[in-house]
């Protein structure tokens, strides 16, 4: 295999394993402080265990977040010194305020969350999580800022071969970036929510009937029930977004080859490149053009149209399969298990254990929907200004190859480790506590 | 947004600000480090715990400095970040693998079920420890000598990073020294009489060869005035050497007097000999090839970075005294949360 194709591969390796605890972090940051609110407000201990069970799975995850960012902050000048010659002018004062006003701000003001419950007031205590879930949000935003402007330049001008700001408002607003923002926040939201659900499923079934077991199952639930149909309504916006500015993407999305009307929606098919058609077709006849559109005969982008300049076809169009499925599912499972939460207060066993099942799921959706976007993108990595070829590294493939294969091996052994280790917490529940090198002097009022 | 600076500064106000950054970490996450070496000298469990603790709320704020160390490199001077980290490559990555395991590992520790698991995280944090230390060092060996390639360069990195992991082992022991107490304490001042010795051989080593590699720092060490100007450093620093290696024969004294001397020692240690290398190779941000100025990034670009880090840099140092307030102290027990 050539460098580039290595270098893309660890990149995209390292960024798919980091994304996995940023969409946790960003959402169980403001679930936690949630927690906080409720135990001030009703001073229910319930409320004090959720929060002191779920900020162990927000260390952990966010420990595994940092690690693997700076990874990829690192990554950034090995992989693609490239992308910083070309657009560093813009890229640069993103991520430096980034780190500026989120990564300091989360890192310190964790170490109080976490290590301070008994040296500081309640009210600095409560303040140092509402800072950690603020910072967890702010370098989203950031990040997203980028990856949008990426996506859909705007506000620079070229000279010389560098890209040069000239209008910092139309580069942090540029026009995918209310899309993918909220987008990628509601992820993190259905992701922390079938995690919450998952996880108090899994205790309620092993028989853990803790006060706190429910809340938590029951604020997952409506969460998702809330958040599903919500998330629906975004990715459909962020679908006619990218309709208008990158329709390649959209045409290998829908695995449509001739730009026309009334297109069908496959619900499946194998996308052949070569053959430049499908196999296997499945399909909804007027359902593309109806999405897209919102006619039965609107016209929808082909693949034919953009030949050469278009991304592979087929993972974009299985992905993009993927995330709807999955989405679809979560919808399901939160409007059902609201219902039954608030037609009888509890959730019959196969609901339960369907929640087991789907404990991971907004892991699933939310790498399948950055496949999409991100492979959607190719052959461009800023659209129009840089291809992904041209900010390659000098680096030869046997380094690539050494440290690729370095970082699997971690990175599959953390990811046990980390599944592992929440479960673990979840079947010993509180007794958790007790275990030497976690000593916990229990606050006053609260049940040990 | 209009430049308020001449531009010809920005890049200097840059290279500052993104040596003050490594300098931070060094010291900061030296420390952290610097536990994680010594950990395996210790084997009672307890002893154990309290080392960790000594460095649990701190270690991730600590690490964030070199984010904005290499962040700043990156955005300030983009060509000269990209051929240094495509020069350290191998180093970077195995550097990365280090602090990925040692942060976790932290992580894990105290989530285990059983000692068993303890114990290999533990491992994992030692491990990670060292051969973050390690590699960095390796990378400060090829940087002074300009990547420099053959045997005497690597056996120089090589020293080089053996020479780092000591420097942090030392601040290391200067840190528990301050925030532990009893036995352990007194265990962490006879690592600290250890390492001083060799940490001040190899602060001489490094500044030996570095003027001897390039005429240019020859030059800029050796000639009048500067020497005059410069002759201070290295007093300085021998005078640092021998007053806490006599002060560490006596310690501890009755009521924990000067418990806090030893670290801010090692801090002003540190900062002496990362003055002196920053002396050396200004206004070189890739030894002997590329200036700050040659390497730095559109005007416009730095003024807006430098407006929000000068109004936001203050904000950090505040609530990072604030949480060495909150976290003052001995470390006793690892109370999580």
């Amino acid at each position: 295999m050539d460098a580039l194709i290595l270098a893309r591969i660890q990149f995209a390796a390292n960024i798919s394993f980091h994304i996995l605890f940023p969409t946790i972090t960003i959402a169980l940051g403001w679930v936690l402080l949630f927690f906080k609110l409720r135990f001030n407000g009703t001073g229910d201990d319930k409320w004090m265990d959720a929060y002191r069970f779920w900020v162990k799975v927000f260390a952990l995850s966010f420990a595994m977040g940092v690690v693997s960012g700076i990874t990829m902050s690192f990554q950034f000048g090995t992989n693609w010194p490239g992308f910083m010659e070309r657009v560093g002018n813009i890229a640069g004062p993103l991520l430096a305020y980034e780190v500026l006003t989120a990564f300091f701000l989360e890192a310190t003001f964790l170490g109080i969350m976490l290590f301070g419950w008994k040296r500081v007031p309640g009210w600095v205590h409560t303040g140092a999580t509402v800072l950690v879930a603020f910072g967890t949000t702010m370098s989203a935003f950031w990040i997203l800022v980028l990856n949008s402007w990426m996506h859909t330049p705007q506000g620079f001008e070229m000279r010389e071969g560098v890209a040069h700001a000239t209008d910092w408002f139309a580069i942090v607003f540029n026009p995918s970036m209310p899309y993918r923002l909220s987008h990628m926040l509601m992820a993190s939201t259905l992701t922390v929510a079938f995690l919450l659900a998952g996880i108090s499923a899994w205790r309620w079934l092993r028989g853990d009937r803790a006060p706190s077991v429910m809340a938590v199952l029951r604020t997952g639930v409506v969460m998702a029930a809330v958040g599903g149909p919500v998330q629906a309504f975004l990715g459909d916006a962020h679908g006619l977004n990218t309709l208008e500015h990158q329709p390649a993407k959209v045409a290998a999305m829908e695995g449509n080859w001739e730009t026309g009307g009334s297109v069908p929606l496959l619900l499946f098919a194998i996308p052949d490149e070569a053959a430049r058609e499908n196999r296997f077709e499945i399909a909804i006849p007027y359902g593309a053009s109806l999405i897209l559109t919102h006619s039965l005969r609107g016209e929808v982008p082909g693949l034919n149209q953009f030949r050469g300049e278009h991304p592979p076809v087929a993972p974009v169009f299985f992905a993009f399969r993927v995330m709807v499925g999955t989405g679809l599912l979560m919808i399901a499972f939160g409007l059902f298990g609201a219902w039954r939460l608030w037609r009888h207060g509890e959730l019959p066993r196969f609901m339960l254990w369907g929640l087991v099942a789907m404990t991971f799921s907004g892991w699933l959706a939310t790498l399948a929907g950055w496949y999409v976007t991100e492979i959607g993108r190719q052959p461009w990595l800023v659209t129009g200004v840089l291809t992904t070829a041209q900010a390659a590294g000098p680096v030869p493939a046997a380094s690539i190859g050494t440290t690729l294969a370095l970082y699997l091996t971690i990175y599959a052994m953390l990811l046990v480790a980390y599944v592992g280790t929440i479960y673990r917490l979840a079947a010993r529940g509180r007794i958790a506590e007790a275990m030497p090198g976690n000593v916990m002097p229990t606050p006053k009022g609260t049940i040990a | 947004m209009t430049p308020f600076l001449p531009p010809d500064w920005l890049p200097v106000i840059f290279a500052g600000l993104m040596a003050l950054s490594i300098l931070f970490y060094v010291v900061l996450d030296g420390f952290d480090l610097g536990v994680g070496i010594l950990l395996p000298r210790v084997t009672e469990e307890a002893d154990r715990d309290r080392m960790i603790a000594a460095i649990g709320p701190f270690w991730d704020a600590n690490e964030t400095w070199l984010v904005l160390g290499v962040g700043l490199l990156l955005v300030a001077f983009p060509s000269a970040h990209g051929v240094i980290l495509t020069a350290l490559y191998l180093p970077v990555a195995i550097m990365l693998v280090g602090l990925t395991l040692r942060g976790v590992a932290f992580e894990f520790r105290a989530k285990a079920h059983d000692l068993t698991t303890k114990r290999r995280w533990d491992h994992a944090f030692v491990a990670g420890s060292v051969t973050a230390a390690l590699s960095q060092g390796w990378m400060l060996g090829h940087y002074v000598l300009g990547f420099a390639e053959g045997w005497a360069a690597i056996a120089f990195a090589a020293m080089s990073a053996v020479g780092l992991a000591i420097a942090y082992a030392f601040i290391g022991a200067a840190w528990l020294i301050w925030r532990t107490e009893g036995a352990l304490q007194r265990q962490a001042i006879g690592w600290a009489r250890l390492a001083i010795w060799p940490l001040g051989l190899g602060i001489l080593l490094v500044s030996a060869v570095t003027p001897l590699v390039s005429p240019r720092i020859f030059d800029r060490w050796f000639s009048f005035p500067e020497v005059f100007l410069l002759a201070p450093l290295p007093i300085v620093t021998a005078a640092l050497l021998l007053g806490v290696g006599n002060l560490l024969k006596h310690m501890p004294f009755p009521d924990d007097a000067l418990r806090r001397l030893p670290f801010w020692g090692a801090v002003a240690l540190f900062s002496l000999f990362f003055a002196g290398l920053a002396w050396s190779f200004f206004p070189y941000v890739v030894p002997e090839r590329l200036t700050i100025w040659q390497s730095a990034s559109a005007p416009e670009s730095l003024s807006l970075i430098l407006a929000g880090a000068i109004f936001v840099l203050p904000i950090i140092l505040g609530y990072t005294v604030l949480a060495w307030r909150i976290f003052g102290g001995k470390a006793r027990d690892l109370t999580y949360y």
